[in-house]
């Protein structure tokens, strides 16, 4: 079977790469399905996002992607995020506490940067935000 | 004799606690350089990434954004100067602030204004004793700068040049803000444990730079499949090229001042272990002569005080005998 190389790059550290049958993300523009074989794309990561990566052995990896891009060749698929956070490792708690904290600053941009950062972590992790 | 012999040993004391001192530092120096570096490899998967990325973007989009246009008549220009935040680093911050000091006279032989930026406490005191102006300081975080601080910086540094678009003759433009039409940067780069070495850059208008070009090329044979290397891959795009290429490019600039900070960083380490290993050294030179003085001092006394009993006992023995 046809599989994806994928590689999920945050700007401190690489975060996953591996094989891969399938990459769901949302762009700026639409959620979007990578599949083996995809046209050529560069998109940009809608902000608060969420990165599924299904491996070949059927499991998915979810990972909290914030404020970055995505870029597929031929070869494979390299997602680039500021910041990104596999769902294993997500402290809920915290994040719910950082999204509490940064909605009540109002409507600071950097605030919102913050809430988006929040509940892409906790849409990763499973929860509702 | 006896007090000389006391202060000598008083600054042999003072030696070894101040060599302890200085071993400390190294150690925690050395270790410091092995993080930084480990730093600086797990930031070269996305440098990588972001290079790619945008040379793909460029073959395709038309180029005219203003990140990447030259400016008809620059009149200034922002530099930004990585310095550290401690000293006891040898003669680090002083190369860098000697580059700078060169750049800084290029720039005005052109006709531009610099406009200083400064990382790190010892780059501000510098320019603050000299009572020159800087726009902005950025202190606290030298020895481990987070892609926060990297964002910090980077967006200060675009905004002012976002804002130097519309600068009319020797005034601000339609925004009222007096930007600046180049950015450039100085930092150390650390190129093994032994040399460092204070380099400038421009950053924008910029050209983009090649990651490892060598690794880079390797790496996109081993990856392409099937024959379709070398063959420009033609990219649809989500939003706009445009778009696209307007998010990118702060993002490029910020990566970029990351990596700088990054290795800015392994070299104030590197540096700091070369001059704080010289310290200890000479700190343990000196102890070695000052006690070796010490024991001759003291062994001086001890035969001055035999010779006294000696020649006293002659004297008693001399005087019985005559009775």
């Amino acid at each position: 079977m046809a599989t994806l190389q994928v590689e999920l790059v945050a700007v401190e550290r690489k975060i996953w790469s591996g094989e891969a049958t399938m990459v769901i993300a949302r762009t700026t523009e639409g959620e979007l399905g990578v599949l083996p074989g995809h046209a050529p794309l560069l998109g940009e990561l809608a902000g608060g996002g969420v990165v599924t990566i299904r491996t070949e052995s059927g499991d998915d990896v979810v990972v909290a992607a914030h404020g970055g891009f995505l870029s597929v060749t031929e070869s494979g698929v390299s997602i680039l995020a500021e910041t990104a956070e596999i769902a294993g490792e997500i402290d809920v708690e915290r994040a719910r506490e950082a999204l509490r904290r940064a909605e009540g600053n109002g409507d600071d941009p950097e605030a919102l940067e913050a809430a988006r950062r929040a509940q892409s972590r906790l849409r990763a992790a499973g929860e509702s935000a | 004799m006896a007090a000389s012999l006391r202060a000598l040993r008083r600054r042999i004391r003072s030696t070894q606690s101040t060599k302890k001192i200085f071993s400390a530092q190294e150690l925690i120096a050395g270790a410091r350089i092995v993080r930084a570096q480990a730093r600086v490899e797990a930031s070269k998967p996305y440098a990588r990434e972001i290079t790619r990325v945008l040379s793909a973007l460029a073959s395709s989009a038309s180029l005219d954004h203003p990140l990447l246009t030259e400016r008809q008549n620059p009149q200034r220009a922002a530099v930004l100067v990585i310095t550290s935040d401690r000293g006891f680093a040898g003669s680090y911050n002083v190369n860098v602030l000697r580059r700078t000091e060169e750049l800084l006279s290029l720039l005005r032989k052109e006709g531009k204004e610099p406009v200083l930026y400064v990382v790190g406490r010892k780059g501000e005191t510098y320019y603050s004793f000299r009572d020159r102006e800087m726009a902005e300081t950025f202190t606290g975080f030298s020895e481990q700068p987070g892609y926060e601080d990297a964002q910090k910086v980077g967006s200060s540094l675009i905004d002012v040049f976002t804002a130097g678009e519309d600068d009319e003759d020797g005034g601000a433009g339609a925004d009222g803000i007096f930007g600046v039409d180049e950015l450039h940067i100085v930092y150390t780069e650390f190129r093994s444990l032994l040399s460092q070495v204070p380099v400038a850059k421009r950053m924008a208008p910029l050209e983009v730079e090649e990651v490892e070009e060598f690794d880079y090329e390797r790496e996109d044979r081993e990856r392409g499949a099937a024959g379709d290397s070398g063959v420009p891959t033609s990219y649809e795009f989500e939003p706009s090229a445009e778009g696209l290429l307007d998010a990118l490019l702060p993002k490029y600039v910020t990566t970029r001042i990351y990596a700088a900070m990054l290795e800015a960083a392994a070299s104030e380490s590197a540096s700091r272990r070369r001059a704080m290993k010289s310290a200890s050294d000479n700190a343990e030179e000196l102890a070695k002569n000052l006690s070796r003085q010490a024991n001759q001092a003291r062994q001086a006394e001890i035969t001055q005080e035999i010779s006294e009993i000696v020649g006293g006992s002659d004297a008693l023995v001399s005087a019985g005998s005559g009775d």
